[in-house]
């Protein structure tokens, strides 16, 4: 962001001045700071993967958005992003990770499956998608989405964080946890814990017993 | 056309075991149907006698109709020449029970543990009999034809509630959790006391010891995956460590499980050229070229002359860039990050250019047709196929190779760390560049060619180690043939239609059984499809060679350090995508 994105408008600094003094608002310097460094998990799923290993090549070169330092650690990470089919076998391990992750964090859902269950939807294995337990900042279309394609996903993400106040954002907000997600557990099924008392009674009243 | 080798019989079983073999004389079938109790006789007598050491491919079929449940064994000589096939029938009544063949052949370990979990076929004798794909405590066996899942909405495709009209449904709106859900009647989520993961532990080697003091030293338990930057997606290995040895190790699969047999049977043939794409990821062509074969057997048609040299250009292009990119991540995980890998994915993107310009597509390139291809080659895209082929690839292998194969700590880390021993490997049903690396020339573009390949010149590469090392410079020897065999089908490329067939939507199959398979990049990828007649395929099974390759990974990791396994994991070339289907 060049300096004239960050002063806020409005204030006047002399000439000489201007390339060392900014006067701006708490919440732009966060987000220029932010935005300019989102460390994405280093977290390959399916065949989306592939294309999020290549947007990191010499082609598409994605350190220019400064997000090439992939970690494979989430306590290092800030931007989870969901390359591939979640699947109910898969999805505990997921929502663990996106727990661990430090706030701010952010989840981009890459390519169809991730976003709504793809080809794969349909599948006895397959989440439905990543939305349905983590909230999700962008939806990238796509099966895989081209190298282009998650970059113009990332740009969004970062025109989303420029829009963010330090007063609004879910985990500084006082009150109930809405940063740490249960973890589903693995039964006939797959149990989303915050929905057992919906469960329970469904399941009293469905008609056929599976076989 | 003549017979493919598979549709031949070379020996008369039924004359060997009169009392318990019979001919499969269903219409469309071959090979021989085993008595149960001899099973294992037999199957010894096939191994022992008459020299099928190769079982590639076990599976199960169910059949709801005549109340039956089938197990198919594909058998193959290491030596080439067509497959012998052999069956068990049982009656559809649980427990439904088969003696296990993992005393002859150790390589179908996990294939047995899949027909267990998605079919409910006991195998006796199975030395660990685990769900593989799914968990413990999934209730019931979701490829058994009467099994619903929660987006259940009829038994093919097209649905009728969208075709023709073009309807939208959402299935969330049908199912009464409205999600993705299915739960016996009364289950309290509460209540609900997860299996864990005791069984898998419990399958791990145990070792306590006492020292000379009396003190008691357990060894440690690592998990690692499913998210490892080292493991190639989700898989999971669980390893017993003693310090940096392992003592024991266990993989864990399924975390990619997205329901590819499932899917296929309700799609129509077509539909799931798609689906094989995002098999293996890498090798989308490659993966179309087997599904294609097989349907190809089952409706008996002949492939176009020109659609005939495309595919072997876009297999061994496949070939190339797969190649390629298991050295970049094969180094990555050495701990040379990065560099290496950013020079073979530019090469990489040459090959991803050539496929979009074919078939719009950089990675699922949706591009084989039954009979054919569904895109001609534009004769630009030709020339860049040339100008690759002649020029630039050989010159970077020779580069890559230059820069790489004699670098000391490459040489160090790989050199004399042996992953498996040819008749091991053979045992494992192992396939693919480390059973050549291992010594054992066994590539089925040679042992049993399918397409084009025996018009081609070019070797079958070997090594005969069977060490890190080899495994890594058998990759080089061989995306020099595949480029031996580019040049030769560059230059020879005939003109003319692309496709046998008219383009059409819906293809008629008559009923039978065929089992199509191909030297992919990572070893020998089978589609085994039964047809009923009707539009969609009765059973589709992909025997993916990454799925199989790591039966053996116990035996080569034990005894070894744990850095040798992310070695050993990255020769072996595996893709989740296609390991967990």
């Amino acid at each position: 962001m060049t300096n004239e994105n960050l002063n806020s408008p409005g204030y006047e600094i002399p000439a000489e001045m201007s390339n060392l003094v900014a006067i701006t608002t708490l919440d732009r310097l966060y987000n220029w700071g932010r935005r300019s460094s989102v460390w994405p998990l280093m977290f390959g799923l399916a065949c989306c993967a592939i294309e999020m290993i290549v947007a990191q090549t010499a082609r598409y070169d994605l350190a220019r958005f400064g997000m090439e330092v992939m970690r494979p650690t989430p306590r290092q990470s800030d931007l989870m992003i969901v390359s591939g089919t979640v699947t109910k076998k898969m999805i505990p391990a997921i929502v663990r990770l996106y727990n661990q992750m430090p706030e701010p964090k952010y989840v981009v859902a890459m390519g169809a499956c991730a976003s709504g269950g793809g080809p794969f939807k349909e599948g006895y294995n397959v989440v439905a998608g990543v939305d349905k337990f983590l909230p999700v900042d962008i939806y990238i279309p796509g099966c895989p989405p081209t190298p282009q394609a998650l970059i113009a996903g990332l740009i969004k993400l970062q025109q989303k964080i420029d829009k963010e106040s330090i007063r609004t954002v879910r985990w500084y907000r006082k009150g109930p946890d809405s940063v740490n997600i249960p973890i589903p557990i693995l039964g006939p099924d797959l149990i989303d814990p915050r929905r057992n008392a919906e469960l329970r009674q469904i399941s009293s009243g469905i008609e056929t017993d599976k076989v | 056309m003549a017979a493919t080798p598979l549709q031949t019989q070379t020996v008369d079983l039924a004359a060997r075991f009169p009392s318990a073999v019979s001919v499969d004389a269903r219409n469309g079938y071959t090979g021989w149907l085993v008595e149960k109790d001899k099973l294992l006789e037999i199957a010894r007598s096939i191994k022992e006698e008459l020299g099928y050491d190769l079982l590639t491919s076990v599976t199960g079929v169910d059949y709801l109709p005549e109340e039956k449940m089938e197990v198919v064994y594909h058998a193959y000589k290491t030596t080439g020449g067509p497959g012998l096939i052999f069956k068990v029938q049982v009656p559809r009544q649980d427990p439904i029970e088969i003696p296990s063949v993992t005393p002859l052949w150790p390589g179908v370990d996990f294939q047995e543990r899949e027909i267990w979990d998605l079919l409910g076929i006991k195998f006796t004798g199975h030395p660990d009999l685990r769900r593989i794909l799914l968990w413990e405590g999934f209730a019931g066996h979701p490829l058994r034809k009467d099994w619903k899942e929660g987006f259940y909405e009829e038994d093919a495709k097209p649905f009728k509630s969208r075709w023709p009209e073009g309807n939208y449904v959402s299935s969330e709106e049908k199912n009464p959790y409205k999600d993705n859900l299915s739960f016996p009647k009364n289950f309290d989520p509460e209540k609900w006391i997860p299996e864990g993961e005791a069984a898998l532990y419990g399958a791990l080697a145990r070792y306590t010891e006492t020292d000379e003091q009396g003190i008691k030293s357990d060894r440690i338990v690592v998990n690692m995956g499913p998210q490892h930057p080292s493991t190639h997606g989700v898989f999971r290995a669980v390893v017993t460590v003693e310090g940096e040895t392992i003592l024991s190790l266990k993989p864990v699969v399924g975390y990619l499980h997205r329901n590819h047999e499932k899917i296929g049977e309700r799609n129509t043939f077509l539909l799931n050229m798609p689906y094989t794409d995002r098999l293996d990821y890498f090798n989308s062509m490659s993966n179309n070229f087997g599904y294609a074969l097989a349907v190809e057997k089952l409706m008996n048609i002949p492939v176009a002359e020109r659609a005939d040299y495309i595919r072997i250009i876009m297999a061994e292009l496949s070939r190339v860039q797969n190649h390629l990119v298991l050295v970049g991540m094969l180094l990555n995980d050495l701990g040379a990050m990065y560099t290496p890998a950013l020079y073979i994915f530019e090469e990489r993107e040459l090959i991803l250019d050539i496929f979009e310009a074919v078939s719009g597509s950089r990675m699922m390139c949706n591009y084989f047709r039954f009979g054919g291809v569904a895109r001609d080659i534009p004769e630009d895209v030709l020339q860049k196929i040339k100008d690759l082929v002649f020029k630039r690839l050989p010159a970077k292998t020779d580069e890559m190779d230059r820069f790489l194969s004699e670098n000391e700590v490459l040489v160090s880390r790989l050199k004399g760390i042996p992953v498996i021993d040819g008749p091991s490997a053979v045992q494992y049903s192992i396939t693919g560049p480390v059973l050549r690396a291992a010594g054992i020339p066994y590539d089925i573009r040679r042992a049993d060619p399918y397409g084009i390949y025996d018009r081609f010149e070019f070797d079958v590469a070997m090594r005969t180690h069977g060490d890190l090392m080899d495994n890594y410079l058998i990759r080089l020897d061989e995306i020099r043939q595949s480029i031996r065999i580019l040049e030769q089908a560059v230059s020879k490329i005939p003109s003319g239609p692309i496709n046998s067939q008219k383009p059409q939507y819906q293809v008629r199959v008559p009923a039978g059984e065929a089992y199509g398979r191909i030297e992919a990049p990572k070893g020998e990828l089978g589609y085994y499809v039964i047809s009923n007649g009707k539009p969609n395929p009765w059973r589709y099974h992909v025997r993916a060679p990454s799925f199989i390759n790591i039966t053996g990974l116990e035996k080569m990791c034990v005894g070894k350090k744990i850095a040798d396994f992310i070695a050993i994991l990255g020769v072996l070339d595996i893709v989740l995508g296609e390991l967990d289907r």
